[in-house]
């Protein structure tokens, strides 16, 4: 039994086949059946994200496998299996679940720490259950990774730093309110990254918006985007009155708050934290404004320096995150080795079993009539027999942890006890 | 007996003080709420063990430094459990745990003489007084500490320099809060804890305000706290001055607490109740 991953990404796809990455695999309900149908296939799972499509699965045809995964690669029409030639990686058994795990992890994303690939893997083994793909190996395995994704990211803190300029205000916003929740938005001006800051904030619960335009048209088109209120760059003071959070960025050459202003406002706000993120460039805010007390202003200069930290920070965390990682791959590994010997166990216990109940059936049948109850304890007996005397094997199968001696043994148990009839009888030995 | 249930309490409070240290550089949730239930725990030993030292007394044990600091040190407990189920600053843990369990040793360890109570402070009116001071000044303690907390928070989001501690702790607006709650329970208790002493010691003693160390000293931490809520209140003083304040108060009512019965004497002094008043 062997765990087989195949896949394309980001990194080995060419850019033809790179467009292609989301729509490369046909829908579940037409590739899990079709999955299942190849030969020696036991469980099955495929995910994709933006930027990988990847097939994991349990076989028993270890050396045919992969070239039916690149066959099921090549099931899209416009790509063939030379095409793939040198974008399909491969990886096996223990690979293959640490490149499951470091996925899971957002280990082996383009942005390390990205929350989103989690939810990715989740919802595609929701839909592999639901198509009855996965078995024992695979759920255990899936559990698992859950598991290890959620434990790097609350141990090393990988996701934690914001590693973008506008999630990075988002972050600040929090660490100075508390919650964004219901926090006023004064948008001055527009601006791409600007209204990307304002959509997190929104999707954060920030309550009423307002934008403030030198030309009203693009405003209102603004605020009526995000269900906000239009009103000029003349009213802005009295805007500020009420606002939580400014996001500034004009075109404008000059300042359009100074720090008297913005003091001035501060008192009639009976100095309620004002949050100020100014992204023009040339600045909009006279910096001097980030000396008075409960205003915090940041440029994109700060905002920027502060993505640069977290990404070395993350940096740090992921090389945590991969010991992590190979700590929890090798458990696992240690785990499917338990795993092979149970066929062993059982048919130790069966073969036992076989000649236990027809040693009994002989010995009945000639030591003349038993009442039931001698009857039982006799089978009782010869039970009792046979338990004491597999224990101490079963125990040794058990402990055995080993990877590669392990298998050597687990070959030697068999062929002690005759488990695999079929095999011993091709021996050449045996017909000399 | 009551040896026993302090000694208990005393290894409550170091426990809870490991675990919420180790909740504040860990960030792990199990240690934070395990600190406060081991806390609690801790707190039921202390009562029981304050039960019993009253009873053998006979009188609530606050005639020396060492028998009052285990009485703060309840109201201290008592009030951060209160305010750790209202309020979620988790990290506040990490210092005040820390120093109750501080305040327990140091009861511990300085002698627990058998100060003789002269008839005139034997009265239910003191023991009302000290216990409203008492507890006005565990609250204001919390505010000074999230006080702390909000200068330290407050510096790394204005300089743009985040370092160790910008992660772990609060937002500014929950460490503001904390200070206003703290502060508006804390005031009115210990203004009203003042003003029953003054009114007994006016007909007592026949004045209200005797110029006794505790009392001036206290007086400044009271119009500390009295400037930093009158500002709260009408012109929205908060934030980096209202934690200065608060921090300042503490200071003081430290002092107040400590300083006063070692290097002065006044008929507030620690077991000195025996002299002229």
């Amino acid at each position: 039994m062997n765990l087989i991953l195949a896949g394309v990404n980001h990194q080995t796809a060419r850019v033809d086949l790179r467009e292609k990455l989301c729509s490369l695999l046909p829908e579940a309900d037409v590739s899990y059946p079709l999955l299942l149908s190849y030969p020696g296939i036991r469980e099955v799972l495929f995910y994709t994200t933006c930027n990988r499509v990847e097939v994991l699965c349990v076989t028993e045809a270890e050396a045919e496998a992969p070239s039916l995964l690149s066959g099921f690669f090549a099931s899209h029409p416009d790509i063939t299996v030379a095409d793939l030639a040198g974008s399909l990686y491969l990886h096996r058994d223990q690979e293959a679940v640490r490149h499951l795990f470091r996925v899971a992890a957002s280990l082996d994303a383009l942005v390390v720490g990205e929350p989103q690939i989690l939810g990715q893997v989740k919802s595609a083994y929701r839909v592999a259950t639901e198509h009855q793909a996965t078995g024992p190996i695979l759920n255990k395995l899936l559990h698992k990774t859950f598991s290890v994704a959620k434990r790097v990211r609350t141990e090393t803190g990988i996701g934690d730093h914001a590693v973008s300029v506008s999630y990075a205000a988002v972050a600040l916003g929090k660490k100075i309110f508390g919650d964004l929740k219901g926090k006023h938005v004064l948008m001055l001006g527009a601006g791409e990254m600007a209204e990307l800051a304002l959509e997190h904030l929104q999707s954060q619960g920030a309550g009423r918006i307002v934008v403030a335009n030198r030309t009203l048209e693009r405003g209102v088109r603004l605020a009526e985007r995000f269900g906000g209120q239009a009103v000029s760059l003349e009213e802005l003071e009295s805007q500020l009155l009420n606002a939580d959070v400014l996001l500034s960025s004009t075109g404008s050459a000059s300042y359009l708050l100074t720090r008297q202003q913005v003091r001035a406002v501060m008192r009639r706000r009976r100095q309620r934290p004002l949050f100020m993120i100014d992204i023009g460039v040339p600045r909009d805010l006279d910096p001097a404004i980030n000396d008075l007390d409960n205003v915090y202003l940041y440029n994109i200069d700060d905002l920027k320096e502060v993505v640069d930290e977290n990404l070395e920070r993350r940096k740090a965390a992921a090389v945590q995150a991969e010991r992590l990682v190979a700590a929890e791959t090798l458990k696992f590994m240690d785990w499917l080795a338990t795993l092979s010997v149970y066929p062993t166990i059982i048919s130790l216990k069966e073969k036992a079993q076989a000649i236990c109940q027809a040693e009994l059936k002989k010995t009945l049948g000639h030591i003349g009539p038993l009442t039931p109850e001698q009857e039982h304890s006799l089978a009782v007996m010869t039970e009792a027999i046979i338990n004491k005397l597999l224990h101490d094997p079963i125990i040794f199968l058990k402990g055995n942890h080993h990877r590669k001696r392990g298998e050597a043994e687990l070959a030697l148990v068999r062929r002690l006890f005759n488990l695999d009839p079929i095999i011993q009888e091709e021996r050449p030995d045996k017909e000399k | 007996m009551a040896k026993i249930f302090l000694s208990l309490t005393l290894l409550a409070y170091y426990s809870a003080s490991a675990l919420s240290i180790a909740y504040f550089l860990a960030q792990r949730e199990a240690f934070c709420s395990w600190g406060a239930r081991i806390l609690g725990a801790g707190l039921v030993a202390h009562t029981a063990a304050l039960a019993l030292i009253t009873w053998n007394l006979g009188w609530l044990p606050v005639a020396t430094l060492g028998e009052s600091l285990l009485v703060f040190s309840w109201t201290l407990v008592a009030a951060f459990l209160l305010f750790f189920w209202r309020f979620p600053i988790r990290v506040l843990g990490a210092l005040a745990a820390p120093l109750a369990a501080l305040m327990v040793s140091a009861g511990m360890i300085l002698p627990a003489g058998k100060a003789a109570i002269p008839p005139l402070l034997k009265s239910s009116w003191v023991v009302v007084h000290v216990g409203l001071t008492f507890m006005g000044v565990a609250a204001l303690t919390l505010a000074g500490l999230g006080g702390l907390f909000y200068l330290v928070q407050e510096r790394q989001i204005k300089t743009k320099k985040f370092g160790f501690f910008y992660r772990r702790l609060p937002s500014l607006e929950q460490l503001d809060a904390l200070n206003y709650w703290c502060l508006t329970l804390g005031f009115p208790l210990l203004t009203a804890g003042m003003v029953i002493g003054s009114l007994y010691a006016q007909y007592t003693l026949g004045s209200f305000f005797s110029f006794d160390p505790k009392e001036i000293l206290t007086l400044i931490a009271w119009l500390i706290y009295a400037v930093l809520l009158h500002e709260r209140l009408t012109v929205g003083w908060r934030g980096r001055r209202a934690a200065i304040l608060a921090l300042c108060g503490f200071g003081v009512l430290m002092v107040t607490f400590v300083g006063a019965s070692l290097w002065w004497s006044g008929y507030h002094s620690f077991g000195s109740f025996s002299g002229t008043p």
